[in-house]
């Protein structure tokens, strides 16, 4: 191929945040047609680079050049002019308007300034059915999970006709089966001529669908590589400077007392008029890790809502260590043994405007070790955050006193674990703990997890992903459509048995006593 | 790994200069009113407004007497925009100041002036009705999920037609003048303790209103930022789902933030009417305090001192209106500055963002030196 056919290429870009280079002279030639990977870790500058080409950011130096002619790209208006279109790592969706509403927002189909949804509506139906992204177009974003928003990103794209493509960690809260859907679309879409730009740090995805893959480390261009003349764990050093291993090391699990017991909980569905969670009933044992499994949106975050507290219950029971607690406030839970991760950690897990120590303390302020009659204890709060800042190896730009929204995401989930691990507790609720993390992140993740596990927490986890959940549970469960499907022991079973549970194909009727 | 911020880019600096920009431009703009309306006069007007109560600069008595009433005049000010900035810090926008405030009047004339009370009873009931007014919102918000601002704005015009019943009694009010009885002939016992009366010109509205303000400003400061109780409402206001994951309870907080705010909403009221220096009439709005309360809060960059500095600024200008030459200009000139200032706070957040954009190219190298220093992996922001 020859120079003139980069779609895209971005040259010697360098872009700069108070105390931090988050790019530093990085180019990136993206060929027309080709799914171009773009690799790191958390904190390698990937999305500041993509938000460069987005508008979002206008870097200090270097040039964007579109099909050869540089153009200055100001704002994402711009880029859309420009047929760019992005899928986020955080969406932009507004939360009150309905799936349609947000697909068409910013190219809104009127007549005599009316707005004439029909063709519109035809359109998006018709787009969800031809790559199998499914969504309801009326329903409104807030009340869909985090795995539909992104379905609506991406018909969003599609809807435009973007001719460049950029995919912001997209296969994060994708189920395996539509990460091999969404695999196939983008597939599908590089044939039709379009350019992907594929931003992850699965491997496995882009040994799958990559042509090329660029990496970055650390704010600098490391390189450009063919895929396929790539093996993986060259990708994977590339990356990150030095292999890892990516299996969870673990001793054979020591179950001892029961910590959870959960029976019969139904949690009420915010969507509509039925339970959501029918009749659940498990147990979680003090030294074992039980993993709930399932595609996104069968009933997880309701089950976790419904134990945690945040949502309402609507019948059932829950016990931990033979207490009662079904009843309790969300605080009473909190002080007596359960330490949750939550899914969302921009909603539930941290005030993102409050300093990093401030988040450290989010449940235990008023605790007689942070305050004194009503006082907080400025020192003391500090050096405990300094002290599991450390510990976890959360990275911030001003230590303790930096705002945790200019803080990386893999690091915001860092600090999280840190503050639930470090908690007095019986119980660890921990949900996709680490979605949109590096391999350097998860690795040390699960290994706390495990730890934890060992000291004789019982730990509930729930994950999307299938790696994870095979690797690191000690018992799996699986839950469709709001009930748990089945029990089983991740070493005897296979990912196809799995599949077939999570995907309703099998389900075991007799219920375990 | 730690550093601290250039000057210009911590944040209170730039609140500090954002809102003297909008100062500066109000009064700008305010002058090219008043060269539309007299060219020829319009320099002597706007130092007139300008020069205020220092031109009676021959006589350091009257000048301290006029400075001293500016002083007494921005104290309600004041403090309606500590109500509102404490209620906006947890999330909330406490419209219902205004309301908040009028029965606060309602409180401490009735009971000064129809029950007899001393002053500092007449303070307790001032401030026990504003609470009552902003519970009543805080009820309706953590309850039954009611806007504030609707419930506020409802309670608003509740408080205003009660006041005018309650204080348009016979024991209250001198149905020759339509005004509220003076509280010096009525009852002196009322009148708050004067404080350094001597010093601004025997003026005797000079009360310890002034001091106690100050006192207010700080304990709200320490309240916000160095209590736990702050630490939940900073909280809430910031992210509520947040605030519930760790276990604050909403519903207290709600109704205890408006039933404080509301409360300090009342007490502003007593702080001014208690010393005498003005009386009630019949109104058929309420009164602008609550509401001008918010564009000071803004001005001051929601920051209880900032409040105070805001609000002085703000009488500073309305009173200068009094100055001007009623032969060339209408006084409500010095309103209508007012208002454009007032209206600019609005853009106080604009010019932060504009410093900021400014600032970042200047930085470059300051970040260039620091780099090598600083941690690498924190390079992300998060979009």
């Amino acid at each position: 191929m020859d120079k003139d056919d980069y779609v895209i290429e971005m040259l010697h870009i360098r872009k700069e945040f108070p105390g931090i280079v988050a790019n530093d002279d990085i180019t990136l030639q993206l060929k027309r047609g080709e799914i171009h990977a773009l690799l790191g870790e958390n904190g390698a500058g990937k999305s500041t680079l993509m938000s460069v080409l987005f508008g979002l950011y206008t870097p200090e130096k270097g040039i964007i050049k579109k099909n050869g002619k540089e153009v200055r790209i100001k704002n994402p208006n711009d880029a859309t002019a420009l047929g760019i279109g992005m899928v986020h790592q955080h969406f932009m969706l507004v939360d009150i308007f309905t799936v349609l509403d947000n697909i068409i927002l910013g190219a809104e189909p009127n007549k005599f300034g009316f707005l004439t949804k029909e063709a519109a509506r035809k359109r998006v139906i018709q787009l969800s059915e031809k790559y199998n992204l499914k969504v309801d177009p009326d329903a409104k974003i807030e009340d869909i999970t985090v795995g539909m928003q992104q379905r609506v990103e991406i018909l969003k794209m599609l809807y435009r006709d973007n001719e460049v493509l950029i995919f912001d960690e997209p296969t994060a809260v994708l189920t395996p089966q539509e990460i091999d859907e969404l695999m196939k679309i983008m597939k599908e879409l590089a044939a039709e001529g379009k350019s992907i730009l594929f931003i992850t740090h699965k491997l496995n995805e882009i040994k799958e669908v990559a042509d090329r893959c660029s990496i970055l480390r650390k704010g600098k261009y490391i390189g450009t590589v063919d895929v396929e003349n790539t093996t993986k764990e060259e990708l994977s050093s590339l990356m990150v400077g030095h292999s890892v291993s990516l299996k969870v090391d673990k001793k054979e699990a020591q179950p001892a007392d029961t910590v959870l017991q959960i029976k019969d909980l139904c949690v009420k569905s915010k969507l509509h008029n039925k339970d959501c969670v029918h009749n659940v009933s498990f147990d979680v044992k003090a030294g074992e890790i039980v993993c709930i499994a399932g595609i996104d949106g069968n009933g997880q975050t309701e089950l976790i809502g419904g134990l945690t507290g945040l949502e309402n219950i609507s019948g059932g029971q829950i016990l931990l260590d033979g207490e009662d607690i079904t009843r309790k406030s969300i605080r009473y839970k909190n002080t007596h043994g359960i330490s949750h991760v939550p899914e969302d950690r921009h909603k539930h897990g941290l005030v993102l405007d409050y300093s990093l120590e401030d988040n450290m303390v989010l449940q235990r302020y008023y605790e007689p070790k942070f305050s004194r009659f009503g006082l907080l204890k400025r020192d003391t709060i500090r050096s405990y955050s300094d002290r599991l800042t450390k510990q976890f190896d959360v990275r911030s730009g001003e230590g303790a006193r930096t705002v945790v929204r200019s803080m990386s995401g893999g690091n915001q989930q860092k600090a999280i674990i840190a503050r639930e691990m470090d908690r007095d507790h019986k119980l660890l609720i921990a949900v996709q703990p680490t979605r949109g993390l590096d391999v350097g992140a998860i690795e040390y993740i699960h290994k706390a997890i495990v730890n934890e596990r060992d000291q004789g927490s019982a730990i509930l986890l729930v994950s999307l992903e299938l790696d994870e959940v095979m690797n690191l549970s000690d018992r799996i469960l699986v839950m469709y459509e709001g009930e748990i499907v089945g029990e089983v022991d991740p070493k005897k079973t296979t990912l196809q048995e799995l599949g077939l549970y999570m995907s309703g194909a099998k389900k075991d009727t007799g219920k375990e006593a | 790994m730690e550093k601290k911020p250039s000057f210009f880019r911590r944040p209170g600096v730039q609140t500090v200069l954002a809102s003297i920009i909008c100062a500066i431009l109000g009064i700008l703009v305010g002058f090219l009113i008043l060269l539309a309306m007299n060219p020829s006069h319009a320099v002597e007007g706007m130092t007139a407004i300008l020069r205020n109560f220092l031109k009676y600069d021959q006589s350091s008595t009257t000048l301290m007497y006029y400075f001293g009433s500016t002083l007494v005049k921005a104290v309600p000010l004041i403090l309606c925009s500590e109500a509102i900035l404490f209620a906006y810090k947890a999330g909330l926008f406490n419209i219902g100041v205004a309301g908040q405030y009028t029965v606060g009047i309602m409180a401490s004339l009735y009971t000064s002036i129809a029950l007899g009370w001393s002053w500092w009873l007449c303070i307790l009931a001032a401030i026990a009705a504003g609470a009552l007014w902003g519970f009543i919102s805080g009820f309706f918000k953590a309850v039954f999920n009611v806007n504030e601002v609707i419930a506020g704005i409802m309670m608003n015009w509740i408080g205003l037609y009660l006041t005018n019943i309650v204080l348009g009694s016979k024991k209250v009010m001198d149905q020759s003048t339509s005004k509220t009885y003076n509280i010096l002939s009525k009852n002196p016992d009322a009148l708050l303790p004067s404080f350094l009366a001597n010093v601004f010109g025997h003026n005797q509205y000079m009360t310890i209103a002034l001091p106690v303000t100050v006192i207010v400003a700080i304990i709200l400061l320490v309240v916000l930022n160095k209590t736990t109780f702050g630490y939940e409402l900073r909280a809430t206001g910031h992210n509520k789902e947040a605030a519930r994951y760790a276990g604050m309870n909403a519903t207290r907080n709600v109704i205890l933030t408006l039933v404080i705010s509301g409360g300090i909403a009342g007490f502003a009221a007593s702080m001014f009417y208690l010393t005498g220096i003005e009386q009630y009439t019949l109104a058929s709005s309420v009164p602008g305090m609550g509401f001008n309360g918010i564009a000071v809060a803004f001005l001051g960059g929601l920051h209880p001192i900032g409040a105070i500095v805001a609000g002085l600024f703000i009488e500073y200008l309305t009173m200068g209106g009094q100055y001007l030459d009623t032969n060339y200009f209408n006084p409500q000139v010095a309103d209508l500055m007012v208002a454009i200032i007032i209206y600019l706070c609005g853009f106080v957040l604009f010019f932060k963002h504009l410093m900021n954009k400014g600032k970042a190219k200047a930085l470059t190298n300051v970040n260039a030196e620091t780099e090598e220093n600083t941690t690498t992996d924190e390079k992300d922001k998060e979009v």
